[in-house]
């Protein structure tokens, strides 16, 4: 029973990693931008979600309001700095997303000062759910892995069942060609932008109620992004899922389980304090296993 | 022998105008402190208590003008180091202060101290800087970092809980909190599990915590991490079976605020509270909020009380306040009217204080620190015999 809630404990946080992985995957897949400013993206999320929420006391207007203030930052964002940075080289892309971070962070302490938000579930998730017997479950969490799942299953219609996903299909191998036929291809740029900013926006937002909302917290959450997409392939939204979910499940099988294994062998504190640091670099170990196995990740690139 | 009197008048003019050289020069006081990031409001808040001692004796403590050197660290060694390097070598500041966290403390501390600077601790307080490497330039004004564990063991016990699930991060302090409450609790360890610094996501402890079944929890988890945890452990439903204690940093009027309900009814220890009852904190605590609209947490009254505690010492020093030693015994006898009541260093330059127990409760439309008992009165930290000084 607790080996299954802690399965599903991974999965809620494979498919929160998955929201952010797809927008950077799309973003880097298609543009060729190394975007560090996407955890900052995530924050504008979280922070209008919930500044929307406590004004109007719903908390699928605040999403909605997230998803839309992020897509507009998103679209800010492209249209002053990331159009200057296509062609230029990745170091770069890295230094003027990293000073996006900071201006970003800066902001935001400014309009919202430094102490940390706060935002509840609406009351009809706030409970637990007993999804296995004697096991109550947040519902909460079942509500995000949910919206994952939704999520994913639009993108995919979005992808490879729509003229937009044709093009952004096209777009990411043969620019030239895709201009060339008469398709305005920075505009193209700017709606991929704009949808993965949206993505890491609801990703925030979602956060929101589980994670304190502060200045920084899109940086945590950015690092283990880079190690999904990189995992899943780059540019694959499949492989985003895929990687967002083993991610989401060592993390948190490692954790949960391994203090347990250590101590059969070793006295309770050292096997503590072990198990700490070794579930902690689980996932960069299964990274650097991937990256031997197979350097490109688990799927290729612009695939579903 | 007959001095010409344009010599003496000379001479005496010489005089006046070097001593009123140096009563000019301010004291240069550089602050090391996290002002953004994860851990960015026990910073800001030491800042700010410290600020307002400042601003009300108009930009002096003891009668000398302070230079205020304020840089943030981020909660990073590395920066943190390179911060105290500069200031010590480039700025040559008087006195140091600031730092929050403990593994930053280790990394800097023992070099300045060494070096020859005064560093005056408004949080970060090590078990080793407390006992074997205590030094005579190192003093701590908040606590001995196991002090508020050991009295909410302390407390735990008296309360009769008898299996207690432990949770701290996997850092210097958080070994010292689990240490520290282990000291003074008597019953059983249900589990002592150690987390990531600033890791968000507590689903995988929870659930087993849950699978542990223990009758209490205390854990020990400041800044962010406290908010995470408490907002995940109200939704998981087990507040009301398994009821959480901790210290104070795991519940600080920060936390609240942005935890809301989740942490009602929760008990913390510490050494102050906003509405603890002497004349210096009635005034601190309406000032503070007049200043900044907020209650005062905990580490706001550490960083006001090492202002007020420089401000002592400056006034018995006066212009010498360069003269290390004579600031340091100034320092050590520290006569100031703390806003948590009464207050005196013991041999390791580390508070001898009261701590009290607390509970989280709904004041109007917030949520805030209620005082409800004295656990310690007059309580040393457990590492003073084991400081060679005095």
């Amino acid at each position: 029973m607790l080996f299954l809630e802690q399965l599903l404990n991974g999965v809620q946080l494979g498919m929160m990693l998955f929201l952010m992985a797809a927008g950077l995957t799309l973003i880097f897949g298609i543009m060729h931008l190394i975007n560090l400013a996407h955890g900052s993206l995530y924050m504008v999320g979280a922070y209008v979600t919930a500044t929307v929420s406590l004004a109007s006391d719903s908390f699928a207007l605040g999403l909605v309001g997230g998803c839309l203030a992020t897509a507009a930052c998103g679209v800010l964002i492209e249209m002053l700095a990331m159009r200057h940075l296509y062609h230029r080289d990745h170091l770069d892309q890295v230094l003027a997303t990293f000073g996006i971070i900071l201006t970003a962070n800066e902001a935001t302490k400014m309009i919202f000062g430094p102490q940390a938000l706060f935002l509840n579930p609406p009351a009809w998730l706030s409970t637990t759910v007993n999804i296995l017997p004697e096991t109550p479950y947040p519902a909460y969490r079942l509500f995000v892995i949910v919206a994952g799942i939704v999520v994913a299953l639009f993108l995919r219609h979005l992808i490879t069942h729509t003229r937009i996903g044709m093009l952004i299909r096209a777009g990411a191998t043969h620019r030239e060609m895709v201009t060339a036929l008469g398709f305005n291809i920075s505009l193209l740029f700017t709606l991929v932008f704009a949808l993965g900013a949206a993505l890491a926006g609801l990703a925030g937002g979602l956060a929101g109620p589980l994670l304190a909302i502060e200045v920084g917290m899109g940086e945590q959450i950015l690092i283990l992004t880079f190690v999904v997409i990189i995992i899943g392939g780059i540019g694959s939204v499949k492989g985003a899922l895929v990687a967002g979910l083993l991610v989401g499940v060592v993390d948190t099988l490692s954790r949960a389980f391994l203090p347990t294994v250590l101590k059969t062998t070793l006295p309770a504190a050292s096997a503590d304090a072990l198990a700490g640091s070794v579930s902690s670099m689980a996932i960069y170990i299964l990274m650097a296993v991937v990256l031997v196995v197979r350097p490109q990740g688990l799927y290729n690139a612009y695939g579903t | 022998m007959r001095v010409s009197p344009f010599i003496r008048q000379a001479l005496a003019m010489t005089a006046l105008c070097v001593s009123v050289q140096v009563l000019a020069e301010p004291a240069k006081i550089g602050m090391i402190t996290t002002l953004s990031g994860g851990g960015a409001s026990l910073g800001i808040d030491i800042r700010d208590g410290f600020e307002l001692a400042v601003k009300e004796r108009n930009g002096q403590l003891g009668g000398i003008d302070v230079e205020m050197m304020i840089v943030d660290d981020g909660r990073k060694v590395d920066n943190a180091k390179q911060i105290a390097t500069r200031m010590v070598e480039r700025d040559q500041v008087d006195v140091m202060t600031g730092i929050v966290w403990s593994n930053l403390a280790m990394a800097v501390i023992p070099g300045v101290t060494a070096d020859g600077t005064i560093y005056i601790s408004p949080n970060a307080g090590p078990s080793l800087l407390a006992g074997k490497r205590c030094h005579p330039n190192y003093f701590n004004v908040a606590w001995q970092n196991d002090n508020l564990h050991e009295a909410m063991g302390q407390f735990v016990s008296d309360q009769g809980y008898q299996n207690v699930y432990l949770m701290a991060p996997n850092y210097p302090a958080g070994k010292d909190a689990l240490a520290g409450f282990k000291r003074f609790y008597q019953g059983d360890i249900a589990g002592e599990v150690y987390t990531k610094l600033g890791q968000v996501d507590y689903a995988a402890e929870i659930a087993n915590l849950r699978a542990a079944s223990p009758d209490a929890v205390f854990f020990f988890l400041p800044g962010g991490m406290g908010i995470n945890f408490t907002k995940q452990y109200s939704q998981a439903g087990l507040k009301a079976s398994i009821p959480l204690f901790g210290p104070a940093f795991s519940f600080d009027e920060g936390i609240l605020k942005a935890v809301g309900d989740a942490a009602l009814g929760t008990m913390n220890t510490s050494q102050y509270s906003h509405d603890l009852d002497n004349p210096a904190n009635r005034e601190f605590a309406a000032k503070f909020m007049e200043t900044y609209g907020r209650k005062p947490s905990l580490y706001a009254s550490q960083g006001y009380d090492t202002a007020l505690l420089l401000d002592s010492a400056f006034q018995l020093v006066g212009a010498d306040f360069k003269d290390t030693e004579k600031l340091r015994r100034a320092l050590a006898k520290a006569e100031f009217a703390s806003v948590r009541g009464e207050f005196r260093f013991g041999n390791n330059q580390h508070p001898i204080q009261s701590i009290y127990v607390r509970e989280v409760i709904r004041d109007g439309d917030t949520v805030t620190n209620q005082l409800k008992g004295t656990v310690f009165t007059n309580h040393q930290d457990a590492y003073a015999a084991e400081c060679q000084m005095k």
